[in-house]
C-alpha cells in the first residue's frame, strides 16, 4: 500500500529521445529503510533517483511521497510534468536531495546556505533557523566555518554542508545521488561517516552509490539496476553473497 | 599644435564632459531598470514571453544608435498626437530625447548580458534550490538573480564604456556634451586637431576611471568566489 | 516595393555606399588588426608598446570622435606637411576616405584583441609538432597556426563586423551620402521623419541579417573538421 510507504514508485519509465533509460521500475521504501541503488554507469540509477523529486521528468509512472500522490500531467515534451507546482514544491521540501557535485550556492556563506530553505520555503524565523543550522553544522563537524564561503572548503567539507542544508528542511526521506563520486579518495570517509550516523538515527534513505562496502554495511535493502531494469533486489547478504542474476554476479565480481 | 587654445577652452570642455557623464549615468540607471524585466522575459522558456523582448533586443542591437536617436528626436515629432500631448515639452528637448534613446539602447544590450548570465548559472545550483522546494519567484530572487548579477560585472563594465562612447552622438542633435562642446569650440577657433585631441584625452580618462571602478566592483562582488578557482 | 514617396532608389543608393564603406573598412581593419596582434605577440618591446597603445586609445574614445579627428585632422596634417614642401593649396580628404581610415582603425583595434586571444589559444605543442617534423616557422605560421586562428577568431570578428556596419552611419556626420544622409535628405523634402528613419532602420536591420547569415555560413564552413572552439 503506497499510503504507508515513505516513498512508493510505480512503473517508472524514462526515455531520452529514442533511448529508453528506465524500463518500468517499482520501488517501495518504508520508514527507516536504507536502500542502496547500485549498478554500472549508464544503468539509469541516477536518473531513477532524480525522477523521485521530478528533477527528471519520467515518461510514465506514479510517484507517492509520504502517502501523497504527486499530481502529474503530460507536458509538451511528452514527459509527465507536475500538474500542481505548489504541491511539487511542498513535496520536494519533504524530500532531501544530496547531489554528486554538492551544488552549494557560492554567493552565500555556509550558514546562509543552510538557513535558505527553512527561512524561504518553510517560513521559519531567522533566529530559529540559525539556531538549528548551527546545530546541524556542528553535527557535520563544521560549526567553526559557518561564515566561510563554499569555495573556501574542500570537496568533502562542501558535501557535509550540503547534507546539513538538506537536513535543515527536516525531510522525511533523504536521497543521495553518488555523494562521494566527485571527491578525492581521502575525503570520501568523512562524508560516509556523516551518512552512517544518519542511517543509525533511523532516517529513511535512498542512496545511489559505487561504495559497495558502505552500501553493504548501512543498507537493509539493495537494488541492482541493469539497463534500466531491476535485476536484483533484496537484503545485502542476499544480493552480495547469493545474487540470483548472472549480471549482478558479473557486476560484483568486477567491483571486488 | 596650439596648446594655448586647449588651455583657454579647457573649462568649456570639462563642462561638456559633465553633460556626458550626466547622460551616461541617467540613461545607465534607466536602462538597467528596463533591462531587468526584459532580460528575465528573454530568459523564459515560454515562446510568447520571449518573442517581444527578442524583437526589442534585435532592433536595438541591429540598427545604428544614430538612427535610434533621430527616430526619437525627429521621428516622433511627426505625430500630431505627440506634439499635443503633455509630454511634448520633454519630448522636444534634445536632452530628454538623448536620454530616451540611450536608455532604450543600453537596456537592450544589458538585457542580453543578463540573459547570458542567467543561462550561465550552473544547473546544479538551480536543482539544489528546486530540491528544497523553492518556487519560481524565490528561485529567481534568491539564487538566479544574485548569481547572475555577480557574473555580469565585467560585461556590464564594457557596456558602460560603449555607452560613454555612444553618448558622443548626443552632439548630432545639438546637445553640448563633450563632443558637442568640442565641435562648437572648433567652429569658432578652427583648431580641430587640438580641441578634438583634448576631448579624446578626456574620454580616455573617463574610460579608464570606468574600467577601474568596475574592476573594484567585480572584486567586491566576487570576493568569496575567487579563492578556489 | 521600396518606393517611399520616390525616395526608395536614393535610399538604396545610400545602402550601396554603406556596404562599400563597410567592406573597405573591413579590409583595412583586418590588416591593421593582424599587424597589431602580431606586434603585441612579438619579442619586440617597442612594437608591443605601440600596438597596445593603439588598441587601448582607439577603444577608449568615441567612434564619432575618431571619424571627426580623421576627417578634419588628416587634411590639416597633410597641409602642414605639404607646406614644408612649399605647397600652399587647400587639401581635403573626402568623407569616404576618412570613413575608411577611421572605421578601419576602430575595427583593427578591437580585432587585434580577438586575434591575439585566438593565437594564444592555440596549444604550444602544435608549433613544436611542426618544428619536430622540420617545418620552418613561417610555414608553421601559415599552414598550422593561421587556419586555426581564423576559425577561433571568426565568431569575434563576425560580431565586430556587425558593429562596424552600424558605425558606418557615423560617417554621414561628415557628409558621406550613405543611408543616413540620403534619409536626412528625404526627410527634409517630405517632412516625414518617422517614416524615413524607420525605413533607414529597416535597411540597417536587413544588412545586419544578411551579414549574420553570411557569418553563420562562414563559421559552418570553417567548422567542417570539428573540434572545440
Amino acid at each position: 500500500m503506497p499510503e504507508n510507504s515513505a516513498i512508493s514508485l510505480k512503473n517508472i519509465h524514462k526515455s531520452f529521445g529514442d533511448l529508453e533509460v528506465l524500463k518500468g521500475i517499482d520501488l517501495q521504501a518504508h520508514e527507516h529503510d536504507v536502500i542502496s541503488i547500485i549498478g554500472s554507469s549508464g544503468s539509469g540509477k541516477s536518473t531513477f533517483l532524480r525522477c523521485i523529486n521530478l528533477l527528471e521528468t519520467p515518461t510514465e509512472g506514479e510517484i507517492w511521497i509520504t502517502g501523497e500522490k504527486l499530481a502529474l500531467s503530460r507536458g509538451k515534451s511528452g514527459d509527465l510534468e507536475s500538474a500542481d507546482h505548489k504541491q511539487l514544491a511542498h513535496l520536494r521540501s519533504r524530500v532531501g536531495f544530496v547531489f554528486q557535485n554538492f551544488n552549494l550556492w557560492p554567493h552565500k556563506t555556509l550558514i546562509e546556505n543552510v538557513i535558505e530553505g527553512p527561512t524561504q520555503v518553510l517560513g521559519q524565523s531567522k533566529d530559529q533557523a540559525v539556531a538549528y543550522a548551527e546545530e546541524l553544522l556542528a553535527k557535520v563537524g563544521l560549526s567553526e566555518r559557518k561564515d566561510f564561503y563554499p569555495s573556501q572548503l574542500s570537496g568533502g567539507q562542501q558535501q557535509r554542508v550540503a547534507i546539513a542544508r538538506t537536513l535543515a528542511m527536516d525531510p522525511q526521506v533523504l536521497l543521495f545521488d553518488e555523494p562521494t563520486s566527485a571527491l578525492d579518495p581521502e575525503l570520501v570517509g568523512e562524508v560516509l561517516g556523516v551518512m552512517r550516523d544518519l542511517a543509525c538515527e533511523g532516517r529513511t534513505m535512498l542512496i545511489v552509490t559505487h561504495e559497495m562496502a558502505f552500501a553493504r554495511e548501512v543498507s537493509n535493502k539493495i537494488m541492482f539496476l541493469h539497463q534500466g531494469q531491476v535485476e536484483e533486489f533484496g537484503s545485502p547478504e542476499q544480493v552480495f553473497e547469493n545474487p540470483t542474476s548472472e549480471r549482478c554476479r558479473e557486476f560484483l565480481s568486477t567491483i571486488y | 599644435m596650439d596648446f594655448e587654445v586647449i588651455v583657454q577652452y579647457f573649462p568649456r570642455l570639462l563642462q561638456g564632459a559633465i553633460t556626458t557623464i550626466e547622460l551616461v549615468v541617467v540613461s545607465g540607471i534607466i536602462g538597467s531598470l528596463l533591462a531587468l524585466p526584459i532580460g528575465l522575459a528573454r530568459h523564459s522558456h515560454r515562446l510568447w514571453l520571449k518573442a517581444i523582448p527578442y524583437a526589442y533586443i534585435f532592433f536595438f542591437r541591429g540598427t545604428p544608435l544614430l538612427v535610434q536617436i533621430f527616430l526619437v528626436y525627429y521621428g516622433i515629432a511627426q505625430f500630431e498626437s505627440i506634439r499635443e500631448s503633455s509630454l511634448w515639452p520633454y519630448l522636444r528637448e534634445p536632452y530628454w530625447c538623448a536620454i530616451i534613446a540611450f536608455s532604450l539602447n543600453t537596456a537592450a544590450y544589458t538585457a542580453e548580458i543578463l540573459r547570458g548570465a542567467l543561462g550561465a548559472v550552473p544547473r546544479g545550483e538551480v536543482e539544489a534550490a528546486k530540491s528544497i522546494g523553492m518556487r519560481k519567484v524565490q528561485l529567481y530572487k534568491r539564487i538566479m538573480l544574485p548569481r547572475a548579477l555577480g557574473m555580469i560585472m565585467p560585461a556590464y563594465g564594457n557596456e558602460v564604456i560603449l555607452m560613454l562612447k555612444g553618448s558622443a552622438l548626443a552632439s548630432t542633435i545639438t546637445l553640448l556634451d563633450l563632443t558637442g562642446m568640442a565641435r562648437t569650440i572648433i567652429a569658432r577657433t578652427y583648431t580641430p586637431i587640438e580641441i578634438f585631441l583634448a576631448a579624446g584625452v578626456i574620454y580616455l580618462l573617463m574610460s579608464m576611471v570606468i574600467i577601474q571602478l568596475f574592476r573594484i566592483l567585480e572584486q567586491r562582488s566576487n570576493r568569496h568566489m575567487e579563492v578556489a578557482r | 516595393m521600396f518606393d517611399l514617396r520616390g525616395f526608395g532608389d536614393q535610399l538604396l543608393q545610400g545602402a550601396a555606399i554603406t556596404i562599400e564603406l563597410a567592406m573597405a573598412s573591413l579590409v583595412v581593419g583586418l590588416i591593421l588588426g593582424t599587424l597589431a596582434a602580431t606586434a603585441r605577440l612579438s619579442d619586440n618591446k617597442v612594437a608591443q608598446k605601440i600596438a597596445t597603445l593603439y588598441s587601448n586609445v582607439i577603444r577608449g574614445i568615441p567612434e564619432l570622435l575618431t571619424v571627426l579627428i580623421i576627417y578634419f585632422g588628416t587634411a590639416n596634417l597633410l597641409m602642414a606637411i605639404a607646406r614644408q614642401f612649399g605647397y600652399d593649396e587647400y587639401i581635403e580628404i573626402g568623407p569616404f576616405t576618412a570613413g575608411v581610415i577611421a572605421l578601419g582603425l576602430t575595427f583593427g583595434a578591437y580585432a587585434s584583441e580577438v586575434l591575439r586571444g585566438a593565437i594564444i589559444a592555440i596549444p604550444k605543442g602544435q608549433r613544436e609538432a611542426g618544428l619536430s617534423i622540420g617545418m620552418s616557422p613561417v610555414k608553421i605560421f601559415f599552414r598550422i597556426i593561421l587556419p586555426q586562428v581564423w576559425k577561433l577568431a571568426l565568431p569575434g570578428l563576425g560580431n565586430l563586423f556587425l558593429v562596424l556596419l552600424k558605425d558606418t552611419a557615423l560617417v554621414s556626420v561628415v557628409g558621406l551620402h550613405d543611408i543616413m544622409m540620403k534619409t536626412r535628405e528625404a526627410v527634409s523634402y517630405s517632412k516625414e521623419p518617422f517614416l524615413f528613419y524607420s525605413a533607414a532602420a529597416f535597411l540597417y536591420l536587413s544588412l545586419t541579417i544578411v551579414s549574420m547569415i553570411f557569418i553563420h555560413y562562414m563559421e559552418k564552413r570553417t567548422n567542417r573538421w570539428g573540434g572545440r572552439a
